[in-house]
């Protein structure tokens, strides 16, 4: 049978997904085994007794100078920082989306604009926002807007060009004014493709937001992965990654299970569109 | 009343002229079918009667009244393909152009009035064949569903004139011939002028109580398209249909392959065809 065929059965699929995830836990175990026999104090491969201790000391332990438990404090600065960005994003990408897809003069004034708005690389504006709004909340939570709105903006006007001209010609011909076709035809199609660039904004939005924490900040998971940089703590470096990763992929599960919750047309509208 | 007219129309896209010199005189009531070769700008006129389109030259008027610039409630239309909203229900999907017309800000109803829409929306719903479907999504529903739903959908909205796409383009044979009984039976029943393009000549004159063929007269690559479509046959279906006033169907021992399914015995499965037939 030719190899595009073969197909793996539905233990097998679970068992391969396994695979690479062992893989490369068995490569770490191995190449910290060999560093640890040949200097037990090397810190660039703790062991997997050291990652317990460091988990141990952040996440359960209250820190003995700020009275707090540090993960739970940096977690909690860090996401309120994106929470926040994401929703000013999400709210800027619907409006302007919405108004340059369905709009003409709206896309004729701003299409080219945001086309180049979206080309400027974030990180290169961090100085000019830390110097204009200071080093507070403001500054961060601005950078991973500007990051990601534009291409939130761009994907919705997208998409909403993308819905078929006979709806609105549809939509037209039961009296509907173009408020009435924004509200009831363009809105609800757009939020569950929305979702949908959101999940793939959420990459994007976390390196912002880590950048901006590591540059100037005094909590958040990015800040306390560059401040324990100094002291090659790889013990505590690499628990926060793993939480940070599990973190975006727990976020990105959920969006998706809302999408298929709160728009149950959308799968079979999408597949037989 | 609902007479459409249309004089001296032009149409061209970059240069190339696909109507040429339109006149037409369409009665109230009237179901006109337009047939034509694939690209002969049947659709571009119907497009214009819909003002999605406008005329390069020349004139339409919808009861003496110049046509709108933009499409509107006083023609309804239904297309081959997309004209349903997918985020709807079924009920939904009707309820809409009685909402969108009592609800301007917000384009919703609620409560007591909801209700009283909801059951205007069933009833129509009940007169196309789709009572028990109304909690699906469009995508659940089979093509000649579909099209059904869609032709409520322009209902409710009361319009003057219907205008039809080549909707039932997509359909199979059977689910066609069903589509074309309940198609006659809502001419009859309602106050409307309706044109449809189709490419099926047979559903021309199945349906229509006059059938129109475009065609170019010229049509050489050296004209540089320089010459239209214009109207060539203009035919009045004998024997005459009037609207309101069904004929009685034609006795046949044994049904063709395009006519509707007997409307007696166990293949009768139409709950929009209750009583009389059409």
């Amino acid at each position: 049978m030719r190899l595009i065929n073969r197909r793996p059965a539905p233990g097998v699929a679970r068992l391969l997904a396994l695979v690479p995830f062992v893989l490369v836990m068995v490569a770490y175990l191995i190449g910290s085994g060999i560093r640890l026999s040949e200097n037990p104090s090397d810190k660039l491969l703790p062991s997997f007794a050291s990652f317990a201790a460091a988990i141990d000391r952040m996440a359960f332990q209250v820190d003995q100078r700020t009275g707090d438990i540090l993960l739970l404090v940096d977690t909690e600065a860090s996401l309120y920082r994106l929470f926040a960005a994401l929703a000013i994003a999400v709210a800027i990408g619907l409006v302007l989306g919405i108004v340059i897809g369905l709009l003409p003069y709206f896309r004729a004034g701003l299409g080219s604009f945001v086309a180049v708005v979206s080309m400027v690389p974030p990180l290169a504006l961090l100085p000019i926002l830390f110097i204009t709004m200071g080093l507070g909340e403001a500054s961060k939570i601005a950078l991973i807007v500007i990051g990601v709105a534009p291409c939130l903006v761009r994907d919705v006007a997208l998409r909403v060009g993308d819905l078929p001209p006979q709806q609105s010609i549809k939509a037209q011909t039961l009296g509907a004014s173009t408020w009435q076709i924004v509200l009831r035809v363009v809105l609800p199609q757009t939020l569950p493709r929305l979702i949908d660039s959101l999940r793939l904004q959420i990459g994007p939005a976390w390196l912002f937001l880590i950048a901006a924490e590591a540059i100037a900040s005094e909590s958040g998971l990015g800040y306390r992965i560059f401040l324990v940089r100094r002291y090659l703590a790889m013990d505590v470096i690499l628990p926060y990654v793993a939480w940070i990763t599990l973190l975006a992929f727990l976020m990105d599960r959920a969006l998706a299970i809302l999408q298929r919750r709160a728009f149950p047309w959308f799968e079979a509208a999408r597949a037989s569109g | 009343m609902n007479a459409i007219s249309v004089k001296d129309v032009w149409k061209e896209y970059d240069g190339r002229v696909i109507l040429e010199n339109i006149n037409l005189e369409i009665a109230p009531r009237a179901f006109v079918a337009l047939v034509g070769p694939s690209g002969c700008g049947k659709t571009t006129f119907l497009r214009m009667l819909l003002s999605e389109e406008r005329p390069d030259r020349g004139s339409i008027t919808i009861a003496r009244q110049p046509l709108p610039a933009e499409p509107g409630a006083d023609r309804g239309v239904v297309f081959q393909r997309y004209s349903v909203f997918p985020h709807l229900t079924v009920l939904g999907n009707v309820v809409l152009g009685l909402e969108l017309k009592a609800a301007p800000l917000l384009g919703r109803l609620f409560g007591s009035s909801r209700r009283a829409a909801e059951d205007e929306a069933r009833g129509m719903l009940a007169a196309v064949g789709l009572a028990g479907s109304e909690e699906k999504y469009p995508a659940q529903l089979s093509g000649g569903m579909q099209q059904r739903l869609a032709l409520a959908q322009a209902l409710i909205a009361k319009p003057k004139v219907l205008l039809l796409d080549e909707p039932f383009g997509a359909l199979d044979p059977g689910i066609r011939a069903e589509i074309h009984v309940l198609m006659q039976k809502l001419w009859h029943e309602r106050p409307l002028t309706v044109v449809m393009v189709t490419h099926d000549l047979s559903e021309a004159f199945s349906l229509g109580t006059r059938v129109i063929a475009f065609e170019r007269r010229r049509n050489e690559p050296s004209d540089g398209g320089r010459y239209g479509a214009t109207i060539t046959r203009d035919f009045a279906v004998w024997p005459k249909r009037i609207a309101g006033e069904p004929r009685p169907p034609k006795k046949k021992s044994m049904p063709g392959r395009d006519d509707p399914v007997p409307l007696t015995g166990p293949l009768r499965d139409d709950p929009a065809l209750q009583g009389d037939a059409p």
